[in-house]
């Protein structure tokens, strides 16, 4: 745990302008020096519902949500407030307080807004205030709001507030206010945020030791999200066409592409379903565009048919598959890591695809990049894995770390001066599927529809190598060997450059025990790291990211240089745990799974307490909403 | 220079030059209705004036969608029911390319259903040719959408409840802006229709009555046919909805009794396609998309700027 950080969770109504006021304190901790990472909770309700986006802020490094907070801002949920007594909300109006306490660390703050809150109606409140020494600040931040303009101004008031508690300087939050709002709106946000932040300095006694924490940046910090990574990447990139259909949490990737890609003089389709989706990305990338779809879980699986197709007719596209809670839909706002099996295998025949696991924004970004090189130099289809969690939580990035060198290269693609000495058959097409493989890679250049001398025909059938649909048994092996080896060769580039490797590593280079994680749990297993190092354990950890072609190589030296291994993820099955074993076809009883499936990402504390229970090699079950599963042999 | 230069080429075509030197021997039945649309098709395409090259024909699945492995352009033949939504992007990234789009009516009209009402709806500029032997040819005969209502097949045995599928119709209502009905037994009335679709600058939809002797008996069920154009006894103005709809409600009617009214249904001029909204509307850009990544001169935009807002 950083010693000197700031959890600062703000909780409220959903709909409450609660996003777009966190995004902005978040913006002026970093732009102060400051390390922050954001966590959003949500219910799946467009309106009311609680909800709360913490914000932890350290001059450490921070890529998780930490555990546990020390300010809290409630601010109460307007949309509770209905006229009619037992009305469907029902008696939510108490939530943002009520809900947040559990977390509270001891002697943390709480500014309530009394406009809206009645703390009496908690059972035992002062009691577990006056216990966990908490300081209790009730604000009637609501009148406040209401006196200078519009009620949902009690957000600045607030933040105006924690400010003052805090001793932070209203500088940066002023100039982010500026920036974001429209003149109108300005001039009474600014008033109201002095007025609270004057009225705590003058009417106030502070008794607490909380401060704001101070850090400094030595390069200019962007605050970006796991889908702005996938988005941005994938811009940078060279891709200019999407097509979507919304569905949580993907609808963040396909919203930012959707807002700029005419900028950059790309397209954008919302079609009318998921099949549909694909198969445009698969037909504009035909036309010779670098194009992407995505979904989450079950959009994907209707997905399944086109990714087969782009398997079978060699034509590259990138899927993006954001993870929810499921089976079916699950839990839509909730974060899971129990897609990879879908993922990986989903479709018909044998799998033929790439598949990367970010595990920050800024893995988000490189690998998105990296997704669509592999998917248009192979001619593959291509899936980034990101979930809920990854999505939708912001982490500083340095500016530097973008590499914006575009890369508008469609892979191995005939001009038409080499499509006239390319072989054709004596109908005079183009054997885009020739048994030759030139690059001994398992790639056929092809043409684009469109260019001369380069007509050929593609089917999702079996086919000969002008693409007509053919059965005989050894064209078939030569097809399907071909299409296989390309995974092959895409493991050795990946695996030529140790520098741009994609596996991330924490810890010692030396330990007895290792941890395994994959996406986006690789921040929790980070920080736990860190803690039992410093608690005298000897451990290191893997954040893999390449799940096909597997990271093999880097997987088997990780665990023969460990004892024992505990492998995190939050899925009920230990589907990673699976995937290693049987790709390694070794380690079985070295693994132990730490799972978690409540619908909430890992913290930090929950990984030390899984790691210690495993390694002292007892019985006792976690007191966390994980579970241990032994390890079985291969 | 242009990485696409078979587009918008100015030369004769020749009338032999979507027909492959050496054809692979069709899979289709004897008697099948596909011969006439394939042959069809090989007529119009030459009068069009576009090269085989510049042309991109789309297939689905089922004995239709093997259509582009006997007509020589680039082909992709794609999955059951979604060679719509494959064909639209393709037209969308390239605007240059002649877009063919072709399935079975089970193919269209069923599993690609929802395709079909949103292409039309959207008015892509291209042509969707529907083979309708109101069957499932591939699969052995069992019941389609257009498959009139009492049909007995293997998964149907006591009859169809259902009454068919009014294809007609439907487009009309989905949003199409040229539709016809043409039939493999008239080969010149298809060839000029299939013509007029792919000149016609909107979501050109043609439903075309193909028998299918293996598993509809009757090889004749499309004869004798009527051309409304041609007869005396149908007057209505292809322009307006009203009427069109009317007709076409007629023609479905009456198909079931063994009268085959064909010709053009309704044609809209004046709607902009798809194409022309997208780029009114600024999202999507003048030149096509393809040749941007042939273009050493382009000047690719990065995220810079958006990063900015993020800081
Ligand atoms: C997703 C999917 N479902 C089912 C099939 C099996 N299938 C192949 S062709 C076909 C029916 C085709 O009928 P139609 O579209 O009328 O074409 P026809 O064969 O009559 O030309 C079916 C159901 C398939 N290939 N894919
Ligand atoms: S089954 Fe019917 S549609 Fe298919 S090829 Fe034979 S006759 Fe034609």
């Amino acid at each position: 745990m950083a010693d000197n950080e700031l959890i600062w969770r703000i909780a409220g109504g959903s709909g409450d302008g609660i996003d777009s006021t966190s995004q902005n304190f978040a913006k002026a901790l970093m732009r102060s020096g400051l390390n922050v990472f954001t966590h959003r909770h949500y219910p799946s309700r467009i309106r009311g519902g609680h909800t709360y986006v913490e914000i932890r802020a350290s001059d450490e490094v921070v890529d998780s949500r930490g555990d546990g907070y020390n300010f809290l801002l409630a601010l109460g949920d307007s949309f509770a407030r209905n006229p009619k007594e037992n009305a469907y909300y029902g008696n939510e109006e108490v939530k943002p307080l009520s809900e947040n306490l559990d977390d509270l660390r001891e002697g943390g703050i709480i500014i309530y807004d009394s406009g809206l809150l009645d703390a009496s109606e908690i059972p035992d409140f002062e009691e577990r205030a006056e216990e966990n020494d908490w300081h209790i600040f009730d604000l009637d931040l609501r009148s406040m709001a209401r006196e200078h303009g519009r009620e949902v101004m009690r957000n600045t008031a607030g933040v105006g507030a924690t400010a003052a508690l805090l001793e932070m300087d209203l500088d940066e939050i002023e100039n982010l206010m500026e920036n974001a709002m429209p003149e109108k709106i300005l001039e009474p946000n600014l008033t109201i945020l002095h007025e609270a932040y004057d009225m705590m300095v003058e009417d106030y006694e502070f008794e607490h030791d909380l401060r704001i924490p101070t850090g400094e940046h030595d390069e200019e910090q962007v605050l970006i999200s796991g889908s702005n990574g996938v988005a941005y990447g994938a811009l940078d990139e060279g891709c200019r066409f999407i097509a979507g259909y919304p569905m949580t949490p993907w609808t963040d990737v396909f919203t930012i592409m959707s807002q700029h890609l005419p900028k950059f003089g790309g397209i954008s389709e919302q079609v009318e379903d998921e099949i549909a989706a694909a198969a445009l990305a698969l037909g504009a990338s035909h036309a010779g565009v670098k194009a992407m779809s995505g979904s989450s879980g079950g959009g994907f699986a209707l997905m399944s048919e086109p990714l087969g197709l782009a398997e079978m007719s060699e034509t590259p596209i990138v899927l993006v598959e954001a993870m929810r809670a499921g089976p079916s839909t699950g839990l839509p706002t909730k974060p899971e890591q129990g897609d990879l099996e879908h993922i990986l295998y989903t479709s018909q025949g044998d799998s033929c695809r790439v598949v990367f696991a970010p595990g920050t924004p800024q893995e988000a970004y490189e690998q998105t990049r990296t997704a669509f090189e592999m998917a248009y130099d192979y001619q593959i289809p291509a899936i980034v894995v990101i979930d809920q969690k990854l999505s939708g939580e912001n982490q500083n990035v340095p500016e530097s770390a973008f590499d914006r060198d575009p890369n508008p290269s469609l892979g191995p693609t005939l001009t038409e001066e080499q499509l006239e000495d390319a072989p054709h058959d004596p109908s005079g097409i183009f054997q885009r599927f020739s048994h030759d493989d030139p690059e001994d890679d398992g790639v056929r250049p092809r043409s684009l529809p469109g260019q001369k001398g380069g007509r050929f025909l593609v089917t999702g059938n079996e086919h000969n190598e002008s693409g007509h649909i053919e059965e005989d048994p050894d064209n078939r092996i030569t097809q399907m060997d071909l299409r296989m080896k390309k995974l092959e060769s895409i493991r050795e580039d990946l695996d030529s450059d140790p520098e741009t490797s994609s596996q991330t590593y924490f810890g010692p280079d030396e330990a007895d025990y290792g941890i395994v994680t994959w996406g986006s749990s690789q921040g929790a297993v980070r920080e736990a790291v860190e803690r039992l190092n410093d608690d005298g354990q000897s451990v290191k950890a893997i954040g893999v990211s390449d799940l096909m072609p597997f990271a093999e190589k880097e997987v088997t030296e990780f665990l023969e240089s460990v004892d024992e291994a505990l492998v995190v993820e939050m899925n009920a099955t230990a589907q990673f745990r699976g995937l290693t074993q049987r790709e390694l076809g070794q380690f079985g009883e070295k693994l132990t799974s730490l799972l978690k499936y409540d619908g909430n990402p890992f913290e930090p504390a929950e990984v030390v307490e899984g790691f210690e229970i495993q390694i002292a090699g007892n019985e006792e079950a976690p007191t966390a909403n994980t579970r241990l599963e032994p390890a079985v042999s291969d | 220079m242009s990485a696409f230069n078979a587009i918008g080429e100015e030369r004769e075509i020749d009338r032999e030059e979507f027909t492959p030197g050496i054809e692979p021997q069709p899979t289709w039945c004897p008697g099948c209705g596909d011969f006439g649309v394939l042959k069809s098709l090989k007529q119009a395409l030459p009068e069009v004036g576009r090269t085989p090259e510049e042309t991109l024909l789309v297939t689905g699945i089922g004995c239709s969608g093997k259509l582009n492995s006997y007509l020589d352009a680039y082909g992709f033949h794609t999955i059951h029911g979604r060679s719509l939504p494959v064909a639209r992007a393709a037209k969308l990234a390239n605007p240059g390319l002649e877009v063919i789009a072709a399935g079975g009516d089970g193919d269209g009209y069923g599993i690609g259903g929802n395709h079909f009402m949103h292409t039309a709806r959207e008015n892509h500029d291209m042509t969707y040719i529907v083979f309708n032997n109101e069957i499932f040819g591939l699969t052995k005969g069992q019941t389609s959408p257009t498959s009139p209502k009492g049909h007995k097949s293997k998964t149907q045995p006591s009859g169809s409840a259902k009454d068919p599928i009014r294809p007609l119709s439907l487009s009309l209502t989905s949003g199409a802006s040229y539709i016809a009905r043409t039939a493999a037994v008239n080969p010149n009335q298809a060839k000029e229709i299939l013509k007029e679709a792919m000149e016609h600058d909107g979501f050109a939809h043609v439903d075309f009555l193909t028998q299918c002797p293996t598993w509809n008996k009757d090889a004749k069920q499309y004869v004798p046919y009527v051309d409304v154009q041609e007869s005396d006894d149908y007057d209505f103005d292809i322009n307006d909805r009203g009427e069109a709809q009317d007709m076409m409600y007629e023609a479905e009617n009456v198909l079931k009794d063994g009268t085959v009214l064909t010709g053009r249904f309704y044609v809209d001029e004046d709607r902009p396609s798809y194409q022309e909204e997208k780029q009114s509307l600024g999202e999507m850009p003048e030149e096509p998309l393809a040749e941007r990544y042939f273009d050493d001169d382009y000047e690719w935009e990065r995220s810079y700027d958006l990063l900015d807002r993020h800081k």
